[in-house]
């Protein structure tokens, strides 16, 4: 909730914004809509789409923007996409140790647990003990690839799928993939007594 | 792009926050480590003179790979993987 100041300069930022022709006020409101509707939804599909088609897994991994815009997420004046490919060897955790620097534009707003001096210092310094904290338990056999998330690209995880989803349609699969799993620190699971 | 996919680099052990105000990309834990360049990943502007509002020049991004072990004494084993812009990079022999 914004306070009478806040909301005082915030009106004259957005009018000074627009008087200078930076931006205009529907420009502002369609950026707002645009971020309050993504969701890990967004990558969650993305992930389902990678798991059954090769075509686009591939195109995923070679050019995350270009695949999610392929299916209709915009990505106009976001920073550019990057995925990073679990397998049963390699498991990717994502932080940003500077800041909050968080795929938006296929997450939404990120978890409040992502932004904290503690997700952030542990991270890269116990991977595995984070993991662990979540549940998330990975072979030893696994190796944990931190990426810091520094500069210009903002970065998502492409879960391994799991076992037993042979005969599941993209609806299904995407409903098995979360926010946690998109981050890296929990990996999607499947219930064959479902 | 000015550096090949598997140089070895180091990370400039430089601390330009000491001399005064300033935003820097590459994470302290980095400065004076050595790490693998593992994808150039395309020209950006660069965001210390971004965050001043200065005119950016545009600058190589790369994705350098270290290992924990080099970086802390107590680490658990793994890759840490991090945006680095060029002018942080020092190519080894």
């Amino acid at each position: 909730m914004q306070s009478f100041e806040e909301e005082r300069l915030l009106t004259a930022v957005v009018e000074l914004l627009a008087e200078k022709g930076h931006v205009s006020a529907s420009e502002i409101a369609e950026r707002i809509a645009i971020t309050d509707e993504a969701s890990p939804r967004l990558g969650a599909r993305l992930v389902a789409k990678a798991w059954l088609d090769p075509a686009f897994r591939q195109l995923l991994l070679a050019d995350g923007s270009k695949a999610a815009e392929s299916i209709g997420i915009m990505m106009r004046g976001v920073p550019p996409l990057g995925v990073l490919e679990n397998t049963s060897d390699l498991h990717h955790l994502v932080v940003c140790t500077l800041c909050s620097c968080y795929p938006r534009a296929v997450l939404g707003y990120p978890p409040f647990w992502f932004k904290s001096p503690a997700y952030r210092a542990r991270a890269v310094r116990e991977p595995r003990a984070v993991l662990k904290s979540w549940g998330t338990a990975l072979p030893s056999t696994t190796r944990i690839r931190v990426v810091d998330s520094t500069a210009d690209y903002r970065w998502m995880v492409l879960p391994v799928r799991p076992a037993g989803t042979d005969g599941l349609n993209e609806d299904a699969l995407a409903a098995l993939v979360d926010e946690g799993d998109l981050i890296g620190v929990t990996i999607p699971s499947f219930d064959v007594a479902n | 792009m000015t550096l090949d996919v598997g140089s070895r680099v180091r990370v400039d052990d430089r601390w330009p926050e000491r001399q005064g105000p300033a935003h820097i990309r590459t994470p302290h834990y980095l400065r004076g480590r050595r790490g693998k360049i593992v994808r150039y990943l395309g020209e950006f502007a660069d965001p210390e003179q971004l965050a001043f509002n200065r005119p950016a020049q545009r600058r190589a991004l790369y994705h350098v790979m270290f290992a924990s072990a080099d970086l802390w004494v107590d680490a658990e084993p793994a890759d840490i993987l991090v945006e680095i812009f060029d002018h942080w990079l020092v190519e080894e022999a």
